[in-house]
């Protein structure tokens, strides 16, 4: 099983936060994975991207030319990536900030109100965690206690408050993810 | 990678001048190097400052590196050139981006030519490593300050802004203990309590100059000799062989396994020793290999130096695409398909 997932967004959305944490805990569960994050020369709120490939097997290419599954933050994102997503993939789309659905009609599209559901949390900070519990969800690609485990190890010294909000914008989205 | 790796290869200095995409390395030098009890690292005022801080650091018998992309290696080759001449190691990584000029910041292989045949002036070479993952950047890393030491002569990493960019889980070897490497009789540490030395690149008496440059060229041929190296993949019964190196033979190894699960016997030769070239694999592939493919992110370098190794004995095919472009394992599968078939190596 290979497996090649891209996360879009703008600068500050942490979007190259999200695959790396993907990334790190899908190879604490002993997974061949690669990480490779696009921020070309773009400004600041620029677009961001980055591409995770998790795999029972050796890696190949890094690139995901056809990606299996989308995590989608905004429109310019979607507008990039929608014609490239593998048929019959899945898009997990910010329905906060992204009003438009794409034509095709072979992909799954799973709706989560990423910054609606941060702000009641309390911190728009989470949209990412948001996002990512969502994906989990949704794929099956790891665990929702792998990702965690990834995080902790990735920011470790945070307080343990920011963790805490943390899992629960995870689970928020793991929940949104099951309903849809 | 090759950061940490660097640290464990004993590497105590470290000068550079930022530049995309190798900036990861240039940062975690500079915390890695702030760690340590004996490191230094010092951000540059120029490539050209950083190439020549490295050659008095490796003078004063230090294990150190540079690094930077495409358009800053071509400001450091004056200082190769002189790393060369005087017979002082270093490790230099270069990680291409698409070029010439300013270029761009995407991953290209545009620089093989300036990294294999010395690069700056006179009549001299590099040591040229080509990692195709995160892992071999860290093993290469080890051996490229090895090689350095042993052979005294700059080693250069040659990769790209894929790799330069790209994570992948690595297994680090254990540190090197500095008090073990084999001692440098020849620094410049204070001629205190002994006869003063001199490292130097002039040599106008032409007779010197020209022992000086056999006794390089000698050594060149020990290199060749002891430390060149490829990878081969599914050649055993190929009749079509992919020769490519870096990122892009990691694209051609995905092509291999799809035209192979089509019945295509197709194989991969990754060289991973740029200098010296690995000429005589080729050679011995090409007593049962009548047909070979190079694929280069480039509009064609490393081919030439498949035709030389060849001497005529095989057909030799390019496919390239330079200028920061990627290609897909799909891509080049379908090239693989389309030659093959014009070959008619489906044929009994």
């Amino acid at each position: 099983m290979t497996k090649k997932t891209v996360f879009s967004g703008f600068g500050g959305q942490g979007v190259l936060m999200m695959g790396y944490v993907l990334a790190v805990s899908a190879m604490r569960d002993g997974k061949e994975v690669t990480y490779l994050p696009s921020y070309g020369a773009e400004v600041r709120g620029g677009t961001a991207n980055c591409t995770v490939v998790v795999s029972d097997e050796e890696i190949f290419s890094p690139v995901a030319s056809s990606p299996d599954y989308a995590v989608i933050m905004n429109n310019p994102s979607l507008a990039k990536y929608e014609g490239m997503i593998k048929e019959g993939g899945t898009i997990i789309l910010n329905s906060s900030l992204v009003d438009t659905v794409p034509p095709r009609n072979d992909l799954e599209i799973v709706k989560v109100p990423a910054n609606d559901i941060a702000k009641k949390l309390g911190s728009e900070r989470t949209i990412n965690m948001i996002m990512l519990g969502a994906f989990v969800a949704k794929t099956k690609i790891t665990s929702l206690d792998s990702i965690m485990n990834g995080l902790t190890e990735i920011v470790k010294g945070k307080k343990a408050s920011v963790m805490k909000l943390n899992r629960k914008g995870m689970d928020k989205g793991a929940e949104y993810a099951a309903k849809a | 990678m090759i950061g940490e790796a660097a640290v464990r290869a004993g590497c105590r200095f470290y000068a550079g001048y930022p530049i995309t995409p190798q900036n990861e390395l240039t940062e975690y030098a500079a915390s890695a190097m702030a760690k340590l009890e004996d490191g230094t690292f010092i951000q540059a005022e120029s490539e050209i400052a950083a190439i020549n801080m490295v050659i008095g650091a490796s003078m004063a018998g230090a294990r150190a590196m540079t690094s930077s992309s495409s358009p800053g290696i071509s400001l450091k080759q004056e200082g190769i050139s002189y790393l060369a001449a005087q017979e002082l190691p270093a490790v230099i990584v270069n990680t291409m981006r698409g070029g010439p000029g300013l270029g761009n910041i995407a991953p290209a292989q545009g620089d093989y030519f300036q990294a294999t045949r010395g690069g700056g002036h006179g009549d001299y070479r590099t040591i040229v490593l080509a990692p195709a993952s995160g892992q071999e950047s860290a093993d290469l890393t080890r051996k490229a300050f090895d090689y350095a030491d042993k052979y005294l002569t700059p080693v250069m990493i040659l990769g790209d802004g894929m790799m330069g960019q790209m994570m992948e889980p690595v297994e680090f070897p254990e540190p090197v203990d500095l008090s073990k490497l084999p001692p440098k009789p020849w620094v410049l540490d204070g001629a205190v309590g002994r006869p003063s030395r001199l490292i130097r690149s002039l040599l106008l008496d032409t007779s010197v100059e020209e022992d000086h440059n056999w006794k390089l060229a000698r050594k060149y041929e020990t290199i060749a000799r002891e430390i060149v190296g490829g990878e081969t993949y599914m050649t055993e019964d190929a009749r079509l062989v992919i020769i490519a190196y870096g990122t892009a033979a990691r694209i051609a190894k995905g092509a291999v396994k799809r035209v192979r699960e089509i019945g295509l016997k197709v194989g991969l030769f990754r060289p991973y020793t740029l200098f010296p070239y690995p000429n005589r694999m080729i050679v011995e592939m090409s007593r049962f290999v009548k047909d070979f493919l190079v694929f280069e992110m480039s509009t064609g370098q490393m081919v030439e130096d498949v035709k030389l190794a060849l001497e005529g004995r095989s057909n030799v095919h390019f496919y390239g695409r330079p200028g920061g472009i990627v290609s897909t394992p799909d891509e080049i599968s379908k090239e693989i398909n389309s030659l093959y078939h014009r070959r008619h190596l489906e044929e009994e």
